[in-house]
């Protein structure tokens, strides 16, 4: 049943070459250690950004072109990155737009979060504003694309999806729901181009106010137990989970009891 | 009538009286008698009463008689009215509402938002389309403002935006609040300050006074810096209010919101294989134990109704589901929506381990075991006999559906 329309075969209806798509990336963390790598969601957009164009991809970075970790995204099978030269602590959001305005294309793909710095997530919202583009949220897969619009299907909490149609041009987030990134190889991250351009800083100041610190552990919520008597705090300790008196069914007919059943279902909405 | 223990004179009088009519009526529970033995029987729990704090009081004074009146414990606590008459400011939510009920991470930031409106400011919740919650007084909304409309059905984050811009201009609100959420709620602050123009606090997880917390970059890092006008927070960013009860009186917009022509169209949702849907997030679940006998039956119904299968410990052990199946304690800890339970007594550790779940179905041969206590619905009945016309009547439900559509 839901078997196809979960996992379609990639790129049947897509036709190669047609598109033309930029992925963004940027430079990532490795969660335990904290050395650079390629960001995974980043990874992600860059993989689908490949199913979707192939040769066509382009991929773009703001920011510093000398850090190694950015020849991952190159040891992925793309030819070349194309790198807006730019001190940390700036602004990428006027490069990327004068960029992605003067290029002429139409899917522009983008990992949910930074894994460094801020990671507010803003930077597709405020791209999308400021090109006056549609924005896809969560894209897990490019259905079928027709005179200029797009079917897709948007990752949703617990595993489900939806169906949106879109007109391109317009930008899309990937999160983890999205492909799994091919391994990078280590020869073709070498042998890659690195397409540096330098761009107009500026600063952005209201981060650089702000203070990173190392994540301090969330207090646990702690089970505050607002009674007045003793036996009433005996009871909170002790009672049983109970979802304080249901309605019970006794004595009826399997298909009353069904039909009970069915409308709280329709009713919670679970099943359509 | 309050639940306070007083004393009846008349009725003290009436048992003292053994000429009086109801006399017998009133006489207190045999507490001891002579058994068919010889042996003297005694009911322990027919004597005394219970007094106001719920402790059960003895007066062997010979001061209580009078008939043995059954009072309920459970106090139903009214707490304090929190009025604002007329606010001095606002601070705007705009919850989840998954389900079209108020999820905890909405409890949690309307606790946030009554700490920021301190006695001078209302809290303002913002809710698109229809609901079902009953609680937005306790859960501490002052102002509730319902947008209605065909716009904001289904997925419309755009015209959403554009509700919230009118909501924006109206009110003027000290603070925006929304939760940091995959269920929509991270999604529309972003675009809602996308199209404000204003820099948001994302991933806030602490408020103190003109600073608030949030977690930075992949979460090992945190970002302490000024209170910004629009909040998003992650759920346990406050305690929930639950000293006060609130007006949660109904206010409307004096404008229409104006239509902005959608530029993504939805095509509702999906079917997607339940099976492959990971079982701790499962939105529903249908789960077996030892009162199943049939299951092929059991499987068949769970493909009806598009449900995750589950099972209890017992059903594992006997070898009707697989180990990764099942819930409690020892299994998955699951958080699904609705929960249906069938032929499951409800061990302590099962119950523990559905205890995020919102609805419960238990369908059960015995009234008397803990499921039935735990569920919101239950069905007293031999599971097959039940399961083969809950097939039926969802099958006549989705093809009534579809004639409805054709």
């Amino acid at each position: 049943m839901g078997q196809n329309a979960m996992r379609p075969e990639l790129g049947v209806s897509v036709d190669k070459g047609a598109l033309h798509v930029i992925s963004l990336v940027s430079v990532g963390a490795h969660p335990t250690s904290g050395r650079p790598r390629r960001a995974e969601q980043d990874a992600r957009a860059v993989e689908l950004g490949l199913h979707l164009a192939g040769d066509n991809l382009h991929v773009l970075h703001a920011g510093d072109a000398e850090e190694p970790a950015l020849r991952g995204y190159l040891g992925m099978g793309v030819d070349e990155l194309h790198v807006l030269a730019q001190p940390p602590g700036a602004d990428a959001l006027p490069g990327l737009a004068d960029y992605i305005r003067e290029s002429g294309v139409q899917l522009v793909l983008t990992g949910s979060q930074a894994e460094t710095g801020e990671g507010s997530g803003m930077l597709p919202y405020l791209l999308a504003e400021k090109l006056g583009w549609p924005l896809v949220v969560g894209l897990a897969e490019v259905e079928s694309m027709s005179n200029g619009s797009v079917q897709v299907l948007q990752a949703l909490p617990r595993g489900q999806r939806r169906r949106l149609k879109v007109r391109l041009p317009f930008l899309a987030t990937v999160d983890n729901a999205a492909p799994k990134p091919r391994q990078s190889a280590y020869g073709p991250a070498q042998r890659g181009l690195l397409d540096v351009e330098e761009i107009e800083v500026v600063i952005d100041d209201v981060f650089i106010g702000a203070a990173l610190t190392p994540a301090k552990p969330r207090p646990k919520r702690l089970k505050v137990i607002k009674a007045k008597s003793g036996a009433d705090r005996m009871k909170a300790a002790t009672a049983k989970a109970s979802g304080g008196g249901g309605q019970v069914l006794k004595g009826v007919t399997p298909e009353e009891g069904a039909a009970a059943i069915l409308k709280l279902l329709v009713e919670e909405g679970v099943v359509r | 009538m309050s639940d306070i223990i007083r004393r009846d004179p008349r009725t003290e009088w009436i048992a003292r009286n053994r000429l009086h009519p109801l006399h017998a009526a009133m006489q207190p529970a045999q507490t001891s008698w002579m058994g068919p033995n010889g042996v003297l029987r005694k009911n322990v729990h027919g004597i005394g009463f219970i007094g106001p704090n719920g402790i059960k009081r003895i007066d062997r004074s010979g001061a209580q008689q009078g008939g043995a009146i059954k009072r309920s414990v459970a106090v139903d606590v009214q707490l304090p009215l929190h009025r604002i008459a007329t606010p001095a400011f606002y601070i705007a939510v705009v919850p989840d509402m998954v389900g079209g009920r108020l999820s905890r991470h909405d409890r949690d930031l309307l606790g946030l938002a009554h700490g920021l409106a301190g006695n001078e400011g209302a809290v303002l919740a913002v809710i698109f389309g229809e609901h079902k919650e009953t609680a937005f007084d306790t859960a501490g909304v002052d102002r509730l403002l319902i947008l209605e409309g065909s716009g904001f059905s289904g997925y419309s984050p755009e015209q959403r935006v554009q509700g919230l811009r009118a909501v924006d201009n109206q009110f003027d609100p000290h603070h925006w609040l929304l939760p940091d959420s995959r269920n929509g709620g991270g999604e529309l602050g972003r675009r809602f300050a996308a199209s404000l123009g204003e820099r948001p606090s994302t991933r806030v997880w602490q408020v103190a006074g003109e600073q608030c917390i949030g977690r930075a970059g992949a979460g090992a890092e945190d970002l302490s810096r000024p209170v910004s006008r629009l909040i998003l927070a992650q759920a346990e960013c406050a305690e929930p209010v639950s000293e006060t009860r609130h007006e949660a009186q109904a206010v409307e917009l004096s404008t229409a919101v104006p239509r902005s022509l959608s530029r993504i169209e939805d095509l509702g949702a999906v079917a997607v294989d339940p099976a492959l849907i990971p079982m701790s997030e499962a939105e529903f679940i249908f789960s077996g134990g030892n009162g199943v006998k049939d299951w092929s039956l059991f499987h068949r119904t769970a493909v009806a109704l598009g449900a995750t299968e589950g099972a209890s410990r017992v059903a594992v052990d006997d070898g009707f589901m697989t180990r990764d199946r099942q819930v409690g304690a020892s299994g998955t800890w699951v958080t699904a929506r609705v929960y249906v339970a069938v032929g499951i007594s409800g061990a302590i550790q099962h119950l523990q381990g559905i205890g995020a779940c919102d609805k419960v179905v238990a369908i059960n041969l015995d009234p008397t075991c803990d499921m039935i206590k735990r569920a919101d619905l239950s069905v007293i009945g031999e599971s097959s006999a039940i399961l083969e016309a809950l097939v039926e009547a969802v099958e006549t439900y989705r093809n009534g559906a579809k004639r409805d559509a054709a």
